[in-house]
């Protein structure tokens, strides 16, 4: 079941035959003996094997940061994947001299995962400045300098980055020029693009064979299954568009937790957009992670699918002779079962286009507030006219064995009035619907509280003049 | 100058043993372990496994040519597992094979009998059963029975603190290779080569000198690797021996954490004693160890518990019993602080809650309770050079504790939803290794007729900047530039019978063996180049900037000059020393004794902010002052402060192991076991450094730094639990760290 592969590893051309479910990691260390990358956790959750890939789109190379454990072999093709030794110049680089100057290395095992993902946000930022680039490496963990020489050595660079950086250059050649990528990455557009020809542009149906986008789950649960098994990889240009007509939203089934972040579209409908996905996982998983792979995952705490179901999303699901369309409501059925026979598979996500009295939520609780698995999360999304309920969605988290629509309790409020009263009346027919278990994230009491909870959090954030702080305590 | 070893680490450049490239023929080593946590082992079959593909040989118990024994102090650890298990996780058969995919996949395939025996994982509940690793030790001093009497206000509680992964992110490791006849090098990921090689030597029955350990670097180690590194360069030792081929051991993270010891939890009753002007006049505590199936070093951690007791607290009549309780858990270990934080947090605990019921501050009775100098501890030394009081008192000056405290108020005045908690930590650490006869360290100088000078220890750096340190020594001793002076690796061939690189003393303790070296080839030299200089008195030689001075005046003699000269006189240009600490002693039958050279001492001030509806806090400000001595480095020594407080934060919040109770760790990976990560830094942090402290026994007047400020995290438990207390006035609440969010919130509302 190999596959060839082809791509562009630091400033060589790679040719290969591979099994695609290889990691990109296992690929680095073990066959090209490139040993900068380490390898810490296997499970996305520590960043010490990223690396940067880049790719063309529209005549341009986008770079984004990945965690190579997880990351298919097969995925890469026609791609530039960039490690430590492809950064490396005959001096340090800015990045590299901050880190040395801070001493914000110790036992320096997670430092090249540090330096290539400040890179990576060089490489792919249009502004920068010291709290985008921490959120560029807040998905690696060091457990020996507690992070503040790092966050030391963040500031001074982006200071002097931004003081040397010259607005009538190219980003490349302001990159080049001031030595933070080597000279070769002028030339990788055309390698790329001698390389790109045959790249497989649509997902192909095949029965049997499962498609994996992102693989951010799956690698981390079944790496063995899969590579023992047939799959099908879709390349991240696939059913990666977000568009609109005049009342919905469209998302492709492979649009990235990242690019929903940035999304225009999405950001002008949800405001809290970025502070939402500022919880939701990592920058490499936000890259990697797919929308409809967290939806058919079914993890009862998936953050994007308690996201759309607080809005009441649809899905459109495809098989060689028809499609049709699906509430996410609907979807799942009961634990990791789903409304999707073997052969179908999800093609888009749809939205309303929120009216003007549209209020939106998401709160996440997990024991570490970022970069980790929810506890519970929850959204609700309401609209409002005359300060009465029309329109009602609210979705948990962890609260149940699937991704939690409260239906009973979406049509309860219909019709009730924003005031003080109808907060009680939520929290109390909340309890009704809920099924949590005790596990490592919580015991089920924990989960039960958080609930009633997060309904007053979402009030108050919501309405703060009616649920005030008096109301909710 | 910058540790030299970062310049490596940026580019991805440094070696650790994952790295290393391997001779083709070398083989993986794949670990079987327990699947329950007590059984009986009823069978071992590896039949189907040695039929595996690229399987060249699967090993067990059967196959160790000498004793099946690796206990350090308690002679109670297999190597690997006979007729029964005692945790899960405990070592039965290895697996060697061409590739580590297929290792691990013929492993799989060992049929393994078991028969379930009862499981304990409750320290508490196996003392009751009298499962104990050794004889409770009882530490006394006063006159603890009468002194009750004495006091105004005497409380008694509970005290929960939980376990802690090391999570070093570099795994477990080494790699063993056969040499001529029944030699062996080994390649170990450990902070103490010369445990790996006295363990190799009795379970392969070669003698010691026949087994080379070698340690370039550790990623990251926080004592995990202390006495835990031992079993896996056993193993891949084994296998090597076995087998005459290079054998390569790596854990995947899913395995290490679950078959390596973690931070012991405590379990611990108190009663405790004062006067109204808050004055402490009596402590009782009794501490249960949950030691895990064997001894490990739970026997010496436990023992630094009870040096711990009082903190940095003067109290006349203490008894504080440790009990080490033998459980059905994977062995507990070293973990950065060795027990004292579990000490501390009890008494920090005690006085807390005292405060509450007696109405006197929290801060007033740590205050005026804070030991001086000419007081005893508890353990017979007498207080020299206390800068207890010093440090809160500088801290108070520097950051304004009441202004700071005002301004919580204010604060939790103003807002409803959300509360600050304000809390002060003092530490006071013991420095040496309590065990007397560990405190000893030898050093190797070389000076090569280039000039350039090797230099070995039994120093390891895991990443806590030693190397640097011996580096500064050395250029300061002989006054030339750092670049001429490597730090070899730590290679039990060179220094033989080290102690572990442990107890914050690997720059203390081989800091000085290499002053000794130094010292010596200096005299050495300044004779040389006296003769060179035809000068009669040697005295007036100096060197500076790497060059020979006279009386103050620069000659034309060089370092590299007066080196190749000295040689072509035959003049030793080597040094091996040794240093064992002066003035230690401790006597275990009375529990009585100096064991310290000297102790550390600091405060901390800590603000943090809790979301009182969702039960979530983050760090508003930490703001340290630290008696460093007068330190070697700096940088290092920050970075070792704010690198320690964070894990002890870690320890106090979000760190949470959970084992079911058939004695599974649940919590048993990155997404479920959770370390701080860059968000959860304080918003502010600031650290200064004590001014005039000195300390004889140091380095330069150096003190040791790698353990104390992880006992500073210990203070956000303090005041998280002051910002719930500021939300639910009549919080009752125990004593138990870690206070997750889980614990905030039910406390707050169930
Ligand atoms: S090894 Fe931890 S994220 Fe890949
Ligand atoms: S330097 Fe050791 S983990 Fe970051």
């Amino acid at each position: 079941m190999e596959a060839q592969i082809k791509f562009v590893l630091n400033d060589e051309i790679v040719e290969c035959f591979e099994n695609p479910a290889l990691t990109l990691l296992d690929f680095i260390r073990k066959h090209k003996k490139l040993t900068g990358t380490k390898e810490v956790c296997r499970e996305g959750d520590c960043g010490a094997c990223a690396v940067i890939k880049g790719e063309i789109n529209e005549n341009k190379i986008i770079y984004k940061l990945i965690n190579s454990c997880i990351y298919p072999i097969g995925n890469v093709n026609a791609k530039h994947i960039v490690t430590i030794e492809g950064l490396n110049q005959s001096e340090f680089t800015p990045i590299q001299q901050a880190f040395i100057d801070e001493a914000a290395s110790q036992c320096g095992f997670c430092t090249p995962g540090f330096i290539t993902a400040l890179t990576c946000y060089l490489l792919s930022e249009e502004q920068y400045n010291y709290n985008t680039a921490v959120d560029a490496i807040a998905g690696n963990i060091c457990r020996c300098t507690g992070y503040m020489s790092i966050r030391r050595s963040v500031n001074n660079l982006i200071d002097s980055v931004n003081a040397n950086w010259s607005h009538k250059l190219s980003r490349i050649d302001n990159l080049v020029g001031l030595k933070i990528v080597p000279e070769y990455f002028r030339g990788i557009q055309n390698k790329l693009m001698e390389i790109s020809t045959d790249v497989v542009k649509t997902i192909r149906l095949n029965e049997g064979k499962r498609i994996i986008c992102g693989g951010t789950d799956l690698f981390v649960q079944h790496p063995d299954d899969l590579t023992d098994s047939e799959n099908e990889y879709v390349s991240d240009s696939i059913a990666s568009e977000i568009t609109e007509t005049e009342t919905e939203i469209h998302i492709g089934a492979n649009v990235s937790f990242e690019q929903f972040n940035r999304s225009d579209i999405i950001g002008l409908y949800f405001p809290g957009l970025h502070e939402y996905m500022h919880l939701i996982a990592s920058l490499p998983i936000r890259n990697a992670a797919s929308i409809a792979g967290n939806i058919v995952n079914a993890s009862p705490i998936g953050d994007l699918s308690i996201f759309l179901l607080g809005i009441n999303a649809k899905l459109i699901l495809v098989n060689n002779k028809r499609q049709r369309e699906i509430n996410l409501k609907d979807f799942y059925k009961g634990y990791k079962s789903l409304d999707k026979s073997d052969d179908e598979y999800i093609s888009k996500i749809i939205i309303n286009k929120p009216s003007e009295n549209f209020y939106f939520n998401f709160e996440k609780v997990s024991k570490r507030q970022h970069l980790d698995i929810a506890t519970v999360n929850s959204a609700m999304s309401m609209t409002i006219e005359d300060e009465i309920v029309k329109e009602a969605h609210l979705s948990f988290g962890g609260v149940a064995p699937v991704p939690l629509y409260m239906a009973k309790l979406s049509k309860d409020i219909l019709g009730r009035k924003i005031e003080p009263g109808l907060l009680q009346y939520v929290v109390d027919d909340s309890q009704n619907e809920l099924a949590p278990i005790s596990d490592i994230r919580g015991s089920k009491e924990y989960k039960s509280l958080l609930v009633k909870q997060i309904i007053k959090k979402h009030f108050n954030v919501l309405f703060p003049e009616v649920f005030t702080a008096e109301v909710i305590t | 100058m910058n540790n030299p070893d970062v310049n490596k680490h940026v580019r991805g450049e440094s070696i650790f043993i994952d790295d290393i490239s391997l001779p083709a023929e070398t083989l993986h080593c794949a670990v079987l372990d327990s699947a329950f946590a007590h059984a009986g082992l009823v069978s071992i079959n590896t039949n189907r496994a040695e039929k595996m593909n690229g399987v060249i040989a699967v090993l067990t118990s059967k196959d160790i040519p000498g004793e099946n024994q690796i206990g350090g102090i308690i002679q109670d650890e297999t190597l690997l597992a006979v007729d029964e298990v005692k945790y899960i996780g405990e070592p039965l058969a290895i697996v060697l094979a061409d590739s580590i995919t297929n290792a691990r996949k013929a492993a799989a395939y060992i049929d393994v009998e078991y028969k379930k025996l009862p499981v304990i994982t409750d320290a508490r509940e196996a003392c009751k059963n009298g499962s104990l690793i050794q004889q409770p030790t009882i530490f006394e001093s006063g006159d603890i029975d009468k002194a009750w009497g004495e006091c105004d206000f005497v409380y008694e509680g509970r005290v929960e603190t939980g376990g802690q992964e090391h999570l070093y992110l570099e795994t477990q490791c080494a790699v063993a290779y056969p040499k001529e006849e029944d030699k062996l090098l080994v390649l170990s990921s450990t902070q103490h080569p010369t445990a790996v090689q006295r363990a190799i030597s009795r379970v392969l029955g070669i003698p010691m000198s026949n087994i080379e350990v070698d340690v370039l670097r550790l990623g990251g180690a926080f004592g995990g690797k202390e006495d835990q590194a031992t079993h896996w360069a056993v193993l891949s030792a084994l296998g090597a021996h076995i087998t005459r081929k290079p054998v390569k051991l790596v854990l995947p993270r899913y395995q290490d954490i679950r078959v390596t010891g973690k931070r012991h939890p405590y379990s611990s009753d108190y009663k405790i004693g004062l006067k109204k002007n808050g004055k402490i006049i009596a402590f009782e505590v009794i501490y249960y160890q949950n030691a895990g199936a064997c001894a490990d070093l739970s026997p010496a951690v436990l023992e630094r518990t009870l040096f711990h007791v009082t903190n940095s607290y003067f109290i006349p009549n203490v008894r504080a019993t440790g009990i080490s309780c033998k459980t059905n858990l994977v062995p507990n270990t070293a973990f950065r602080g060795f027990g004292g934080p579990q000490a501390m947090f009890v008494v920090e605990s005690a006085l807390h809650d005292a405060a509450e019921k007696s109405g006197i501050s929290y801060q007033t009775i740590q205050k005026s309770n804070l030991i001086k100098d000419g007081e005893l501890f508890h353990y017979g030394q007498t207080c020299e050079n206390s800068n207890a009081l010093k440090c809160w008192e500088e801290a108070e000056r520097l950051y304004d504790f009441i202004q700071i405290k005002k301004n919580v108020d204010e604060f939790n005045q103003k807002n409803k939803l959300v509360k600050k908690g304000f809390s002060i930590m003092p530490v006071c650490f013991g420095i040496s290794f309590t065990s007397s006869f560990l405190n000893q360290a030898s050093a190797l100088v070389h000076i090569y007729t280039d000039g350039s000078i090797g230099v070995s220890t039994a120093a390891v750096e895991m990443g806590q900047g030693v190397n640097t340190k011996i580096k500064t020594i050395v250029a300061e001793k002989f006054s030339v530039s750092s670049d001429r002076i490597k730090i070899e690796s730590t290679n039990t061939t060179r220094i033989a019978n080290s102690s572990a690189t442990a107890a914050s003393s690997g720059a203390d303790l081989n800091g000085n063996a290499v002053l000794l070296s130094c010292s010596n080839i200096l005299e050495r030299l300044k004779k040389s180049a006296a003769e060179e200089l035809v000068t009669e008195d040697k005295s007036e030689i100096e060197f500076a900037d790497e060059f020979v001075f006279v009386n103050g005046k620069k000659t034309e003699l060089t370092w590299t000059k007066l080196v190749q000269k000295s040689y072509m006189k035959r003049i030793n240009l080597s040094s091996h020393s040794f240093y064992a600490t002066p003035e230690i002693y401790f006597d275990r039958t009375i529990n009585k004794g100096r064991p310290f050279a000297y102790h550390v001492y600091g405060t901390a001030l800590i603000v943090v902010e809790l979301d009182c509806i969702l039960g979530r806090y983050k760090l508003d400000t930490v703001k340290i002052v630290h008696d460093f001595g007068k330190s070697l480095h700096p940088k290092v020594d920050i970075g070792q402060v704010e690198g320690g407080l964070l894990q002890g934060i870690g320890w106090m919040t979000m760190e949470e192991i959970i084992y079911s109770q058939e004695g599974r760790l649940l919590s048993n990976s990155l997404s479920t076991y959770k370390v701080p990560d860059i968000y959860f830094t304080p918003q502010n942090i600031e650290v200064n450094f004590l001014e005039e402290s000195i300390n004889k026994f140091g380095p330069f007047n150096s003190k040791a730094i790698g353990e104390p400020p992880l006992m500073y995290g210990i203070g956000v438990y303090f005041a998280i639990r002051n910002a719930m207390k500021a939300y639910k006035k009549n919080l009752v609440m125990d004593y138990s760290a870690p206070l997750t969010p889980e614990k905030v919130l039910m406390n707050l509302f169930m």
